[in-house]
């Protein structure tokens, strides 16, 4: 007796080395962004754009590179219970920091 | 007793230890967000003190290294051997020269007296410290965990040239492929959290 | 059912002999086991430990030990008892033993791993021990390690803050483990509203101890790397924030109590339902307040840090998000309580100690709330108040549910059956001791007596000796209960299949089971507390002690 057969969508997505280089291409893009941003000075706003774009960064290498866009709801929404947390364990102390 | 490989719980029981590995971090990214909230300004500086260009050269290399794991996977599965071998052994090259360039940065910084307990840094501004002291820490954790990614894509090339890994079995090779890109991924955070702040 | 071999005698990996059967074995039953002897060890240890305190309490002045030594004492008793008994005592003993089996499957997912996470766990007790014996000492911190002493006093602290990482990975380990089983290994028509209440609370408690034990693992790094290159993360005058230690200290460690209480809840939700004859009531209920408990669980962390100068608005904050973590907590007892509603009770150890566990884990609960509340917790924080709230929750709760457990499964780990007799006295000298030993220390508390002090005022010498004495009670119960439970190999009482007239999938298996786990396919019932499907047998009469 062994692993019962449950239709789980196993995923059968090769990614194709096309969509790869154009995954690529489009971080090593958004990088010279960042850099490019940074010698820029915005004073405050410097800091949520370097940040934007490295989350637009994670997300592609997420995505397409981690193959999370193919994966069961399992997954999914534990990542985003895992990002959830750490979220809140970081806005939860500024409770603290910021009110001090 | 050959049993079903499910693959898909051993790559949920990997990711379940990917996400120990973002709250590891987390903890650093926590402190570090307060510390930014503390002292913005010796934040600024001390970034501006790092060099720019050593992080965006190891930003594109473990870029493409991420690259290269991601596309010896297809390789694998498309039965091209020899392909995966050369994308997989890129890799551990890229992971390299990383840390090369990483152990040069540390080097020119430790030569300039900037290091945890250091003259310049105890006798500076308690921001400065605290900035340094978080990029030590959080580079050097970061490097740490390079060095692993870099052990298990050797074990998986060994594999791959034995066989052991091939298009039907590559949960082994999947997964330190999973490791390697969330390396890329934690490092995506730290490059402008610690080379581009303001 | 055929005869079938148990899995004492059938090695996995096969071919092993000995002692190597054991030390190599990726079965959960048998690394159930070596947990189980591993934890009944440190516990005895630890317990010797409180006794010898408690001892030194009962009279004003030096009685048996100098100050440092009762530092040193109680960080010992706390780091043991923590670490190496409370957290892993019932997920890794029973959880390993019965998740895999409640659920329908023959191991856990990865019984490699499984078999690395009790050597991680073994790994750090011993490096607690060296770290007994070597260099200056035992730490002398409190198992809280709180800086900026852990980082200046020269003892030992590195070796046992490494002691505690290593035993948080075999935690997480495990957690990561059986996460995975209960997705992946679940028996065909097992849903996810199918699994028994028990294995629900190990995987809500899997959660925490995946997402909230690598905050403990940075922190302790961040320690280790502080006495090491005193690079200033925490210590203000370099600009660090001593309290932000706290914040990550207890960022893990108030999720912890909530990684040693669920599976206690989880085991008395079994024991219920059995012993009342009668389904639980509000399963969803209970299914729902456990994932509830793990994520509300998360979010009151800097409740334990209300007098060490945070800010008022996190205060308010977190005293308010405090309260809510009491709601699901109060579900689970109603429901217990209206399960036992009408139902036919049959009394036996395991029930009287789930009883127990009711009684003191209410008390625990709802002297938490006094101390969630910030105008209480500034009058009593740091007092005796403070220890015996825990001890209510982690001894009352987790101790008694633990020992519940010990009970219930225990014919079906060994396939033997203990003396009920001697069961039953050892239970209630335990809990009279218990309220002997804590109810003083709770009045004490409120009389101002600190916590962590080897002496005391002459006005709290009644209460101390009253302590000590509980102490002795429990010390005495406790011994009569292994004692017993041992000399069950001795008088080999063979225990049947299904000695309580159980509904999930463990008792209908043999005692102790097969390697495998099952002979036949287990069939999964629609609701795992369906009692109408349990033989008349046991629905209508005692099982006559089975004697």
């Amino acid at each position: 007796m062994k692993q019962e057969e449950r239709p789980e969508p196993d995923d059968p997505h090769v990614m194709g080395y096309g969509k790869l280089f154009a995954i690529i291409a489009a971080l090593l893009v958004l990088t010279c962004i960042t850099v490019a941003v940074s010698y820029v000075n915005l004073g405050f706003y410097n800091v949520p754009i370097a940040l934007l774009i490295a989350t637009a960064k994670s997300s592609l290498v997420l995505l397409f590179f981690m193959h999370m866009k193919y994966e069961g709801t399992a997954i999914k929404v534990s990542f985003l219970s895992t990002i959830a947390f750490l979220c809140i364990m970081i806005s939860f102390t500024f409770w603290d920091v910021a009110f001090r | 007793m050959e049993k079903d490989i499910d693959r898909t719980g051993i790559r949920l029981g990997m990711w379940l230890f990917l996400y120990s590995e973002i709250i590891l971090f987390g903890g650093l990214f926590l402190l570090y967000a307060v510390y930014f909230h503390e002292y913005p300004k010796n934040f600024a500086e001390g970034g501006k003190a790092l060099d720019r260009i050593i992080g965006s050269v190891n930003t594109v290399i473990l870029l493409l290294s991420s690259f290269t794991v991601a596309a010896s996977i297809t390789a694998i599965r498309r039965r091209s051997k020899k392909l995966a071998i050369f994308l997989i052994t890129f890799s551990i090259l890229c992971g390299c020269l990383f840390l090369v360039n990483k152990y040069v940065e540390w080097g020119t910084k430790i030569h300039h007296d900037i290091f945890p307990n250091s003259a310049t840094l105890q006798n500076g501004p308690p921001g400065t410290n605290i900035f340094f002291g978080l990029y030590y820490v959080i580079t050097g954790l970061h490097g740490l965990h390079v060095i692993v990614g870099m052990t298990l894509l050797a074990v998986s090339l060994v594999f791959v040239i034995n066989g052991r890994v091939n298009e039907d079995r590559f949960s082994m090779l999947e997964n330190s492929g999973l490791y390697w890109h969330l390396v890329d991924m934690i490092w995506i955070f730290v490059f402008p959290l610690f080379y581009l702040v303001l | 059912m055929t005869k079938q071999q148990s899995f004492y005698e059938t090695p996995s990996p096969p071919g092993l002999r000995g002692i190597w059967a054991w030390l190599l074995t990726r079965d959960h039953k048998r690394l159930a086991l070596m947990y189980l002897w591993a934890i009944l060890l440190w516990f005895s240890l630890a317990m010797v430990l409180g006794l010898l305190m408690r001892i030194e309490l009962m009279w004003p002045g030096r009685t048996i030990m100098g100050p440092e030594t009762y530092n040193a004492m109680f960080t010992l008793h706390g780091v043991i008892m923590i670490f190496l008994v409370v957290i892993p005592a019932i997920p890794a003993v029973f959880g390993n033993f019965f998740l895999p089996i409640q659920i329908g499957a023959d191991d856990v997912f990865f019984p490699r791993l499984n078999l690395l996470s009790w050597y991680l766990y073994m790994l750090g007790g011993v490096f607690a021990i060296i770290s007994l014996f070597s260099g200056k000492g035992f730490p002398d911190t409190g198992w809280t390690f709180y800086v900026p002493f852990s980082v200046s006093t020269n003892t030992n602290v590195s070796l046992t803050v490494s002691a505690a990482f290593i035993l948080g990975m075999s935690s997480m380990l495990t957690g990561l483990n059986f996460i995975t089983t209960v997705h992946r290994m679940r028996a065909k028509g097992m849903g996810w509203m199918q699994i028994p209440l028990f294995t629900w609370s190990l995987y809500a408690t899997a959660w925490v101890q995946l997402l909230a034990t690598p905050v403990i693992g940075i922190t302790l790094i961040l320690v280790i790397l502080e006495r090491l290159l005193s690079i200033g993360l925490f210590e203000p005058d370099k600009g660090g924030d001593p309290l932000l230690y706290q914040h990550l200290f207890w960022l893990y460690s108030h999720p912890a109590v909530y990684i040693m209480i669920l599976p206690g809840m989880g085991v008395v939700s079994e024991i219920i339902p059995i012993f009342s004859r009668k389904s639980i009531f509000g399963y969803k209920a209970i299914v729902y307040s456990s994932l509830a408990i793990a994520i509300a669980g998360s979010l009151v962390w800097a409740h334990h840090m209300f007098t060490s100068g945070i800010s008022d608005v996190s205060i308010f904050v977190f005293s308010l998000l405090t309260y809510l973590v009491a709601i699901p907590s109060a579900v689970k007892v109603f429901s217990w309580i209206s399960t036992m509603y009408k139902g036919s009770i049959q009394m036996t150890p395991p029930l009287f100690l789930a009883l127990a566990f009711i009684y003191l884990f209410s008390v625990g609960g709802l002297t938490g709330l006094l101390l969630g509340a910030a105008g209480t917790n500034v009058y009593v924080h740091d007092t005796q108040f403070v220890v015996s709230h825990f001890h209510f929750t982690m001894f009352g709760g987790t101790g008694f549910a633990f020992f519940a457990a010990l009970h219930f499964w225990w014919p079906k780990m060994f396939g033997v059956m203990y003396n009920m007799k001697r069961a039953y006295i050892a239970s209630i000298l335990i809990t009279i001791g218990f309220i002997f030993h804590f109810i003083p220390m709770m009045i004490l508390g409120l009389m101002g007596m600190p916590r962590r002090y080897f002496d005391y005022l002459p006005q709290y010498a009644t209460g101390n000796f009253l302590a000590g004495f509980g102490a002795f009670i429990i010390v005495a119960g406790v011994a009569l209960m292994f004692t017993n439970l041992l000399l069950s190999f001795r008088v080999r009482q063979e225990a049947p299949a299904d000695p309580w007239g159980g509904t999930t999938l463990e008792w209908t298996i043999p005692s102790p089971p097969p390697l495998h786990n099952f002979i036949a396919t287990p069939e999964v019932k629609d609701f795992p507390y369906d009692f109408r499907q349990v033989s008349d047998h046991y629905n209508t009469m005692n099982p006559k002690e089975q004697e």
